[in-house]
């Protein structure tokens, strides 16, 4: 565990002097519900449409995080460094991925009461715990899928264009089912109960794209 | 389990070594023993071949044909035993801009499990203590290569690895670096002819073929 600590104490560290992904993140969940709120025409969406408009925004504002992911890392050949260290290379997706949930959450803090205030009504306060529980899970399998993806196209040169072409399909599953475990929760007159099959969808996403990960990331950043 | 070397084993055992890019061959041919305690300098025009040779070695690249013995472990098999006895000084730094010289130096000793105390010893040794807790942004490239020497040094590789090393140092830090050196077998790129006398092998390398030192520059 101790290069694992070691690596992800690393990684908040440079978040938190560069500031270049949470914020930026952040910034693009606000806007886009903003975006959504006058797009709209609607002081208020619900159910099915509520979940889409608050996951796509999630997403994408995640896939910007990805892309910054291992920018650090390729600047001054930092990465080698870590590469040339006897570690076994599972500690540094560890460290990206728990990062990168970190930055989700952090992200969240601010664009779901943004969302609220933006585009859901005043009763959809009881809809947070549920929520919360579908925003764990589906960070899990974005923080994942985004830390191998970003990974894989570190060594390339389209690095920008490859995170969103793998991590945008590789992620369907986890929006598809973000999207239909929070639709009850966001219904008209009040938060419906959270569907356990799409919750056990998500865990099952996340715990097979969890061991895939540490299987092949090692291979990942070979030359 | 192979066993360390001992002083009178090679620290390194070349066999026709081949390492391409795509179709274009970066070195082939190269073969050689360098003893463990001893000096390998590696001399040879831009694109000769010297940084890949270096990366080989250092595991970063995988050879695509011949043999590669380091400090008895083949590659690229062994290169998991292989990084925690060698230390490589590229042509970047291999560290965090946005990190200070202590930051970056306690991430790799914890990578490689040495003691903190050794990080503040190689600071001193380095002449960065003062400046220690700055961004490495904020140095000069002469203090970013001092603090790249202390990473390489930092878990006592007995093999060091040294990409051209005297880049962007001045007399006084070039100093510096012949204690931190003392007593490891070194592989040392040049394109100083002059080198040879502080080396106990010298390799040519043109077209990233073994070549004759008479003519190496040839246009």
């Amino acid at each position: 565990m101790r290069p694992t600590s070691a690596l992800l104490r690393k990684e908040l560290r440079l978040e938190w002097r560069s500031r270049e992904v949470v914020p930026a993140m952040a910034l693009f969940s606000v806007t886009t519900f903003v975006v959504f709120h006058f797009g709209l025409q609607k002081d208020t969406v619900d159910g099915s449409l509520a979940a889409g408009v608050l996951w796509v925004t999630l997403l994408f504002a995640a896939m910007l995080g990805a892309n910054r992911l291992f920018v650090s890392d390729a600047q001054d050949g930092a990465l080698e460094g870590v590469l040339l260290a006897p570690v076994d290379r599972t500690a540094l997706f560890v460290a990206k991925a728990v990062a990168f949930f970190a930055f989700l959450a952090l992200v969240e803090v601010v664009a779901v009461p943004a969302f609220y205030l933006l585009l859901l009504g005043p009763s959809a306060g009881d809809a947070v715990p549920g929520l919360l529980a579908v925003l764990v899970l589906a960070d899990a399998g974005i923080a994942i899928v985004g830390a191998l993806v970003s990974g894989m196209a570190t060594q390339t040169r389209s690095r920008d264009l490859l995170v969103s072409l793998l991590g945008l399909p590789l992620l369907l599953p986890v929006i598809i089912g973000a999207a239909r475990a929070t639709t009850p929760l966001f219904a008209l007159g009040g938060a419906g109960s959270l569907p356990g099959k799409w919750m056990a969808i998500l865990g099952l996403y996340d715990l097979v794209f969890g061991l895939i990960a540490v299987a092949v990331f090692d291979f990942l950043l070979e030359e | 389990m192979p066993s360390p070397p001992s002083p009178a084993s090679p620290a390194i055992e070349l066999d026709a070594l081949e390492r391409r890019y795509g179709e274009r061959v970066a070195l082939a041919g190269v073969s050689l023993t360098l003893p463990a305690g001893a000096t390998l300098l590696v001399l040879g025009p831009n694109g000769a071949g010297k940084s890949t040779l270096l990366r080989v070695l250092a595991t970063l690249l995988r050879p695509h044909g011949g043999s590669v013995r380091v400090l008895g472990d083949e590659l690229p098999e062994r290169a998991w035993a292989v990084r925690r006895r060698i230390g490589y000084l590229g042509h970047e730094p291999l560290l965090y801009r946005d990190l200070s010289a202590r930051e970056n130096l306690t991430l790799h000793a914890r990578l490689h499990k040495v003691a903190a105390a050794r990080v503040e010893e190689l600071l001193a040794d380095v002449g960065l203590a003062a400046r220690a807790d700055d961004p490495l942004h904020t140095y000069s490239r002469g203090m970013v290569q001092r603090c790249a020497i202390a990473r390489t040094v930092l878990h006592d590789p007995a093999l060091v690895l040294l990409d051209e090393p005297r880049a962007n140092l001045d007399p006084g830090a070039a100093e510096i670096l012949e204690p931190l050196l003392a007593g490891r077998t070194r592989v040392v790129t040049s394109h100083d002819p002059a080198e040879a006398e502080r080396a106990d092998v010298v390799l040519g390398l043109r077209a990233g073929r073994p070549h004759d030192l008479e003519g190496l520059y040839a246009t």
